[in-house]
C-alpha cells in the first residue's frame, strides 16, 4: 500500500501540470494539434490511475483543452469522480470542469445528484459555494426538481456567502422547475430585507428578472420596491428595480405618476451613466403608459438624451418615437447628419429612426437624401439595406405618406439601376403592387415599364448573378396587363421577343411569353380599327411566329407550354387574317376581365356565412358497422361482408347530436395540441355583418395638375420640384378660397388663423388618392393580429400567481422517497389542514387555536406531527393580520417534565427559537418545531410565548403574544388499518382492559358518526355490521385501541379496550367532547 | 501580451468607482460608442440575463469562456468563432455594443485581451460594461497588475474569480473586497490541503 502511494507520487513528478501543458502548447506553435493529441493520450493514462491528485491534474488540463476547442466529453465520468473528492482542492477543479464541459444532454449529470446534495449540506461553506456555482452552469430539470428543497434551505443559511448564492441560483431552478416558484417565493421575498446587502441585491435581481417576464404577478410587490428604490444607494440594485418598474408601469398606470418624480431626481443627481440610461428608459416607458404626454417631462428627457452617448441616444430616441414623434422629429437634422457619418453602423441605426419619422411633408426630401447615399454607398450589404429601407419607408402603412405615385415609380425605376443588388424581387413586387392598386398611375407605370423593357440589356448586363432582372418580370406583366395604356405596343412587343430574352430565368420568360400574347391582342385591336394598316397586323403575327419557336425550345416547361400554345393560336389567327377576318375582338376576349388586388389575409377573413356549419356532414358518413348498412349496400360489394356480418352484432348506434358535439370538442382539443395543425384564427368566427356591397370599391381620382408624361428615363428629382410647385399652387388656391371666405365672413368678424402659420400636415393633399384596404378585404372582415406569445419561452412557465396563499399540498416541495409504499394515509383524511409528508411515517395530531389578542395580529394554527415514539413535530402557521411588518420572531415554550421543546445544541433550556423568516403584512408562513414527549398517556398543555418586533413606518415596537399548545391524547394516535381476524385475535388475547362510554341524544346518521371518529380521532373502521361497528387505532408508542360502537335510538354506546387504561380513558373523554360540541 | 492590463485600466478609467467613471470620462469615450447593426437569422435560446462571457486575444485565441446557458459544444464553438471574428474585424474607434443574432454583445478591449459579454435585448449595456470592468479590476487586484499571461497560466484562478463575482449570469457580489476575501480564503483552504504534495513535487522538479 505504502509502496503504491510512493509510486503514485513519483509518477506524478513526471506528469505535466497545467503550466507545463500551456507552455508546451506555446512551444509547439507549428504542430499544435499533434502535440495536443499526445497530451490527450497522456491524460487518458493519468485518468486510469487511482490517485485522485493525478486525476484532478488531468481534469484540469482537460478543462484547458476544452477551451481550446477539443472534445472532452469522453472524460465526463472522470470529472464526476474528481467532483466527488473529499478534498476541496480537487472538488474545486472537478466542479470547474463540470461547469465548463457539462450541458443538459450530458448523461452523467444524473449521477451527480447525490454528490451535489452532499456538498450543498457540507459544513464547509466553500464546498457549498463551489457546488452552487457549478450547479448554476449545468442545472437540468431533473437536478432542479431533486435539489430545489436543498437550495431553498440554503436560502436561510447562516452565512450570507451561501445565502446570496442560493438566492441567485433559485432563478435557474425556477426556470427549469417552475413548480418550485410558489413554495419558494415567500422565502425569496423575505430575502429582500436581508441584513446583508449582497443577499438583498441577489434577491432583488432574481425577483426583478422574474417580474420582467410576467409583471402582472408581481404588482403587489410594487410598494416594497418603491421603498427600496427610494432608500437604496446601491446603483446595481437601483438599476434592477428601475428596470422592474419599467415593466410594471404599463400594467398599473398610477404607478407611473408616482415614479416620475423620483426618477427625474435620479436623472439629475446620479453621475453613473448606466443608471441614468436606465432611468431614461423607464421614464420613456412611463410616458408611454401615461397616454397624456407631459410636455415638461419630455423636456427633461431631451436634456438627458443629449448627454447620453450617441448610440444609446439613438436607441432611446427610437423608443420615444413610438409615442412622442414630435419630440424626436425636432432632431431630424441631427439624424440626417448621422446618415453622413463615416461609420456605416451608425447610419443604419439612423435609418431605423428615419423610418418612423417620415411624414407626407418630408418623405420626398428624406428619400432624396437616401438616394444620394445609395449612389455613394460602398459595399453591397449597406446598399441593399438602404434600398430595403427606402422601400420600407415609402410603402409603410399602405403608402400612407406617398403623395405622388409617379415619383415613387420613378424612384423604383432608378433603384433598378443599382448594380448587384439582391432585392430585385422586392422592387418588382413594389412595382406590381403600385401598378395594380393605384389605378391612376397605370398609364405612367406602363410607359416606364416599356422603357425598362426596351433597355432590358442594361439590367441584364451581367445576368444570372444579380437579382435585378426580377424587375423585368414586373415590367413585362404590367406592360401586358395594362397594354391599353401603351403608346407603342408594337415596339414593346418587339422588345419582349428579342432573342436575348432567352437568357433570362425561366419564370420571367414565361411571363414574357404570356404577356407578348396580351400585347399582340392590343396591337391587333389598335390596327384593325384602321383598315389601311392591315399589313402591320399581319406583320405582327409573322413576328410572333418567327420569334416564338425560340421559346418553344426552352428547357423550362412553363415557358415551353405557354409558347407552343400561343404559337398555335397565332398561326391560326394568321390564317384568319389572310382571309381578312376580323379577329381582334375575339383575341382580346382571351384576356378580358380585370384583375383585382386581394389582400394576403383576405381569404382567412371571409366569415363563414350564416347557416353554414363547416363541421356538419355533407353526406351522412358511412356507418361504422357493416351490418346496419347491409340492406342498402350494393350486392356486388357485399362479397366479403356477407359471411362476417352474420357474426357481427349490431353495434352501430345512431350518432346523435351530443355525441357529435363531444367528438368535435375532442377533435378541437387535439388540434389545439397539435403543433402542426394550423389553427383557425379567432377572426374566422366573426360576428356576421350585413354585406357592404361591391359598389364601395373606391375609384382613384386623378389629379391632373401633375403632368403624366415625362420623357425618357424618369428622374425622381423632377417630382420633388413639381411637388413643391403643386403645393405652392394648392396653397395659393387655398389662400384665395380663404380670402373669399374671409370676405364672406368678414362681417361676422371671424378670422381664420393658420394660413400664416407653418404648413400643417393636413394641408398637403396627395396627388393620387389611394384607398386600398377596404377594397381588398372581404366585407365584414375585422382586423386581427393576434400576437401570441412564444410558447417555447421558458418564462411562460413561470407565469404563476404568487399572491394566492399556498395550498397545503404546496407548502413543501415534493421530496422523493425511496419507500413510497410505506406512506400511510388515513382513508378519511380529507386533507383539511393535515399535512401528508411522504417522508413521515406517522400521522399527525392537530388542533387549532385562534389567538385572540386585542390587535388580533396573529393566528397560530398548530398541528402536531408525530415522528418516532417520543417525538412530536408541531407545524405552526404564523399569519400577520395587522398591516405592519413583523420581524425578529422568537418562539419559546415553557418545558414540562414530560414534554420538551428540542433546541439546538448549546442553547439553554429556556432560550427561544428564532423563527427563520419575517412577515410582511397579510403574509403567512409556516415553521416547525420538534418536541420530545416521554409519556403519551396524559394530555398535555404547554404554555409558550412568541416575541416579535412590529415595524411601522416610523417606529418599531417589541411585542409579546402568549399561547398554549394543547397536546391531546388523540394526537398521539395514528390511523392504522387492521384486518378483522387480527382484530379478533387481539381482543381474544385478553391483554386489553375495557372501558365504556354512552352518548345520549346523538341524532347523526351512523356513518357520519363513524366518519367523525375516524377523522377527529384517527381511527379506522375494521368491520361494520348494521348499526354496529368495530374500530381500531394505534398510538405512536404501540398501544392498541379498539372500539365497538353501537347505536340505537339516538344513543350511542362505545365499548373500548386498550392495553393502557389511562390513555383509553383520555381518548374516550376526548371523543365525548367532540360529540358534545356538535 | 505581457503588457499589464492595469495600464489601460488606469489610463481610460481613472476613477476608483466604476459606476462613476463613465460620467467623468464621458467626453473622451463618446466617439467610441457607435452602433452596429448586424442582422442574422434569429436563433431561439433560453433567455437569461448574461448568456456568456468570452475572453480572447487579439489573435483570436480564446482565453476564457463561461456559458450561462446550456448549449452543446458545437453551438458554443460556432458562436465563439463567429463572435471573435466579428469583433476583431471592428475598428478600435467603433462602438462597444453590437447586436448579434437576437443578443446584444458588449465588449471592451484591455491591452491585448478582449472581454466580451452577451446579454439580452432589454438589458442595460452600460452596466454590462461595468461588470466587465469590475472583473478586470478584480483580476488586477488578485494577480497584481494582471496581464494576459497570468490568465493563460492560471486560467482556473480566473474562472474562480469570475464564479465568485457572477453566478448564473447575475452579478452576485458588488463589493470587490468580499469577492477577493472569498477567493483568498478558498485558496488558503486549497493550499493547506496541497502543502505536503507541493514539497514532494518541488523535489521532483528541481
Amino acid at each position: 500500500m505504502a509502496l503504491k502511494i510512493v509510486k503514485g507520487s513519483i509518477d506524478r513528478m513526471f506528469d505535466k501540470n497545467l503550466q507545463d501543458l500551456v507552455r508546451g502548447i506555446r512551444n509547439h506553435k507549428e504542430d499544435e494539434a499533434k502535440y495536443i493529441s499526445t497530451c490527450i493520450d497522456e491524460i487518458k493514462q493519468e485518468l486510469k490511475q487511482d490517485n485522485i491528485a493525478v486525476k484532478a491534474n488531468a481534469v484540469c488540463k482537460l478543462t484547458y483543452l476544452q477551451m481550446l476547442g477539443y472534445d472532452v466529453s469522453w472524460a465526463a465520468f472522470n470529472i464526476v469522480e474528481v467532483m466527488s473528492s473529499s478534498k476541496f482542492t480537487y472538488k474545486r477543479i472537478g466542479y470547474l470542469a463540470a461547469s465548463q464541459c457539462f450541458h443538459e444532454s450530458t448523461d452523467v449529470i444524473m449521477l451527480t445528484t447525490n454528490q451535489i446534495r452532499k456538498d450543498l449540506s457540507s459544513p464547509n461553506q466553500y464546498d457549498t459555494g463551489v457546488a452552487l456555482t457549478g450547479l448554476s452552469c449545468f442545472v437540468t430539470p431533473d437536478l432542479a426538481r431533486d435539489l430545489a428543497n436543498d437550495i431553498m434551505t440554503l436560502m436561510s443559511h447562516t452565512k450570507p456567502y451561501i445565502r446570496k448564492k442560493a438566492v441567485l441560483i433559485m432563478y435557474k431552478v425556477f426556470l427549469k422547475y417552475p413548480e418550485s416558484l410558489r413554495p419558494a417565493f415567500p422565502r425569496l421575498k423575505e430575502k429582500l430585507e436581508d441584513p446583508d446587502p449582497g443577499v438583498q441585491s441577489a434577491a432583488v435581481n432574481v425577483i426583478c428578472e422574474l417580474a420582467r417576464r410576467n409583471p402582472k404577478n408581481y404588482l403587489s410587490l410594487a410598494p416594497l420596491f418603491f421603498k427600496l428604490m427610494t432608500s437604496s444607494t446601491n446603483n446595481w440594485v437601483l438599476i434592477k428595480i428601475i428596470k422592474l418598474f419599467g415593466a410594471l408601469t404599463p400594467l398599473e398606470p398610477r404607478l407611473g405618476k408616482k415614479l416620475i418624480e423620483p426618477l427625474t431626481n435620479l436623472i439629475h443627481s446620479t453621475s453613473a451613466m448606466s443608471l441614468l440610461y436606465e432611468c431614461v428608459n423607464t421614464v420613456i416607458a412611463v410616458l408611454i403608459s401615461l397616454s397624456s404626454g407631459m410636455p415638461n417631462h419630455s423636456a427633461s428627457i431631451q436634456v438627458s438624451l443629449r448627454s447620453i452617448q450617441h448610440y444609446l441616444g439613438l436607441l432611446a430616441m427610437s423608443k420615444i418615437l413610438k409615442t412622442h414623434p414630435k419630440s424626436v422629429q425636432s432632431h431630424k437634422d441631427l439624424i440626417l447628419q448621422c446618415l453622413d457619418d463615416k461609420d456605416e453602423s451608425i447610419r443604419l441605426r439612423a435609418l431605423d429612426l428615419l423610418y418612423g419619422m417620415v411624414s407626407k411633408k418630408n418623405l420626398m426630401e428624406i428619400v432624396k437624401k437616401l438616394m444620394l447615399h445609395v449612389d455613394k454607398a460602398e459595399g453591397t450589404t449597406y446598399r441593399d439595406e438602404l434600398l430595403t429601407k427606402i422601400i420600407d419607408i415609402c410603402s409603410q402603412s399602405n403608402y400612407q405618406y406617398i403623395t405622388n405615385f409617379e415619383w415613387y415609380i420613378s424612384i423604383l425605376v432608378e433603384l433598378t439601376r443599382l448594380e448587384g443588388t439582391r432585392h430585385g424581387h422586392l422592387i418588382a413586387s413594389q412595382m406590381l403592387d403600385v401598378a395594380i392598386r393605384v389605378k391612376a398611375i397605370r398609364a405612367f407605370a406602363v410607359a416606364q415599364m416599356a422603357t425598362l423593357l426596351d433597355n432590358a440589356h442594361l439590367l441584364t448586363g451581367n445576368t444570372q448573378r444579380n437579382g435585378i432582372c426580377e424587375v423585368l418580370y414586373a415590367a413585362a406583366w404590367i406592360c401586358g396587363e395594362f397594354s391599353e395604356h401603351l403608346e407603342d405596343p408594337l415596339s414593346t412587343l418587339e422588345a419582349m421577343l428579342r432573342p436575348k430574352v432567352a437568357t433570362l430565368p425561366g419564370h420571367i420568360q414565361a411571363v414574357y411569353v404570356q404577356n407578348a400574347a396580351k400585347l399582340f391582342a392590343t396591337v391587333l385591336r389598335g390596327q384593325e380599327g384602321a383598315p389601311a394598316d392591315r399589313t402591320v397586323a399581319q406583320e405582327t403575327s409573322q413576328l410572333l411566329i418567327d420569334r416564338l419557336p425560340l421559346f418553344v425550345q426552352s428547357a423550362n416547361l412553363e415557358v415551353q407550354e405557354r409558347a407552343s400554345c400561343i404559337l398555335q393560336l397565332v398561326k391560326y389567327i394568321q390564317k384568319l387574317q389572310q382571309k381578312d377576318v376580323e379577329v381582334a375582338e375575339e383575341v382580346t376576349a382571351l384576356f378580358a376581365g380585370e384583375l383585382n388586388p386581394v389582400a394576403p389575409k383576405a381569404q382567412k377573413k371571409v366569415p363563414v356565412p350564416e347557416g353554414l356549419d363547416l363541421d356538419a356532414w355533407i353526406n351522412e358518413p358511412p356507418s361504422e358497422s357493416e351490418s346496419e348498412d347491409e340492406g342498402r349496400k350494393p350486392k356486388g360489394k357485399a362479397v366479403f361482408a356477407k359471411e362476417e356480418s352474420k357474426h357481427t352484432k349490431p353495434r352501430y348506434t345512431e350518432v346523435d347530436e351530443k355525441e357529435l358535439a363531444k367528438r368535435r370538442e375532442v377533435r378541437k382539443a387535439e388540434q389545439a395540441n397539435n403543433p402542426f395543425y394550423i389553427k383557425a384564427s379567432p377572426s374566422s368566427q366573426k360576428v356576421y355583418q350585413d354585406g357592404v356591397g361591391v359598389e364601395h370599391i373606391p375609384v382613384v381620382q386623378i389629379d391632373l395638375s401633375v403632368p403624366l408624361k415625362v420623357p425618357g428615363m424618369p428622374m425622381s428629382d423632377q417630382y420633388v420640384k413639381l411637388e413643391e410647385e403643386r403645393r405652392q399652387k394648392d396653397k395659393a388656391d387655398k389662400k384665395k378660397k380663404d380670402k373669399k371666405k374671409r370676405r364672406e365672413k368678414g362681417e361676422k368678424g371671424r378670422r381664420r388663423k393658420g394660413d400664416s402659420g407653418p404648413e400643417s400636415e393636413e394641408d398637403i393633399t396627395p396627388a393620387h388618392m389611394v384607398d386600398i384596404t377596404t377594397e381588398e378585404m372581404p366585407e365584414n372582415a375585422l382586423p386581427s393580429d393576434d400576437d401570441e406569445k412564444d410558447p417555447n419561452d421558458p418564462h411562460k412557465a413561470l407565469d404563476i400567481d404568487l399572491d394566492k396563499p399556498l395550498a397545503d399540498s404546496e407548502k413543501k416541495l415534493p421530496v422523493r422517497t425511496h419507500r413510497p409504499d410505506e406512506v400511510l394515509r388515513s382513508p378519511v383524511d380529507d386533507g383539511e389542514g393535515v399535512e401528508v409528508v411522504p417522508e413521515l411515517k406517522k400521522k399527525s395530531g392537530k388542533e387549532k387555536k385562534d389567538k385572540k389578542k386585542d390587535k388580533d395580529r396573529k393566528m397560530c394554527d398548530i398541528q402536531g406531527n408525530l415522528q418516532d415514539g417520543s417525538q412530536v413535530v408541531v407545524s405552526v402557521i404564523f399569519e400577520n393580520k395587522c398591516d405592519s411588518f413583523i420581524k425578529a420572531m422568537e418562539f419559546n415554550v415553557l418545558d414540562s417534565l414530560n414534554s420538551k421543546l428540542q433546541r439546538p445544541e448549546g442553547a439553554g433550556p429556556h432560550d427561544g427559537l428564532t423563527v427563520p423568516f419575517q412577515l410582511p403584512p397579510g403574509i403567512s408562513n409556516e415553521a416547525r418545531f420538534v418536541f420530545s414527549v416521554q409519556s403519551i398517556v396524559m394530555p398535555q398543555k404547554l404554555k409558550g410565548t412568541l416575541t416579535f418586533i412590529v415595524k411601522t413606518d416610523d417606529s418599531s415596537t417589541h411585542e409579546k403574544l402568549d399561547f398554549k399548545l394543547h397536546f391531546t391524547c388523540t394526537s398521539y394516535l395514528i390511523t392504522t388499518p387492521c384486518y378483522s381476524d387480527a382484530y379478533a385475535k387481539l381482543l381474544e388475547s385478553g391483554d386489553l382492559k375495557g372501558s365504556s362510554l354512552k352518548l345520549e341524544g346523538v341524532s347523526q346518521p351512523f356513518h357520519h358518526l363513524l366518519a367523525r371518529i375516524c377523522f377527529h380521532h384517527h381511527f379506522s373502521v375494521v368491520e361494520r355490521i348494521g348499526s354496529c361497528a368495530s374500530m381500531y387505532s394505534r398510538s405512536i408508542q404501540g398501544h392498541h385501541v379498539c372500539l365497538l360502537v353501537k347505536t340505537a335510538d339516538q344513543t350511542v354506546s362505545i365499548d373500548a379496550k386498550c392495553d393502557e387504561p389511562g390513555l383509553l380513558g383520555n381518548v374516550l373523554d376526548e371523543i365525548k367532547l367532540t360529540f358534545s360540541q356538535c | 501580451m505581457c503588457q499589464p492590463i492595469k495600464k489601460y485600466l488606469t489610463a481610460s478609467l481613472p476613477n476608483a468607482h466604476p459606476l462613476h467613471t463613465y460620467g467623468s470620462v464621458r467626453k473622451r469615450v463618446k466617439c467610441s460608442f457607435i452602433y452596429t447593426y448586424i442582422h442574422i437569422g434569429s436563433e431561439s435560446t433560453i433567455k437569461i440575463k448574461m448568456q456568456f462571457m468570452l475572453l480572447f486575444s487579439r489573435q483570436g485565441k480564446l482565453r476564457l469562456q463561461k456559458w450561462y446557458v446550456p448549449l452543446s459544444d458545437k453551438e458554443r464553438k460556432k458562436i465563439s468563432r463567429d463572435l471573435v471574428q466579428t469583433i476583431l474585424a471592428r475598428k478600435p474607434k467603433m462602438c462597444s455594443f453590437l447586436e448579434w443574432r437576437d443578443l446584444k454583445i458588449v465588449y471592451k478591449r484591455y491591452a491585448s485581451l478582449y472581454f466580451c459579454c452577451a446579454v439580452e435585448d432589454q438589458d442595460n449595456e452600460l452596466i454590462t460594461l461595468e461588470i466587465i470592468h469590475r472583473y478586470v479590476e478584480l483580476l488586477d487586484k488578485y494577480f497584481g497588475s494582471v496581464c494576459e499571461l497570468d490568465i493563460i497560466f492560471n486560467f482556473e484562478k480566473a474562472y474562480f474569480i469570475l464564479d465568485e463575482f457572477l453566478l448564473g449570469g447575475e452579478a452576485q457580489e458588488t463589493s470587490k473586497k468580499n469577492v477577493l476575501k472569498a477567493i483568498e480564503q478558498a485558496d488558503l483552504l486549497q493550499e493547506e490541503a496541497e502543502a505536503p504534495r507541493s514539497v514532494l513535487e518541488e523535489i521532483g522538479l528541481t
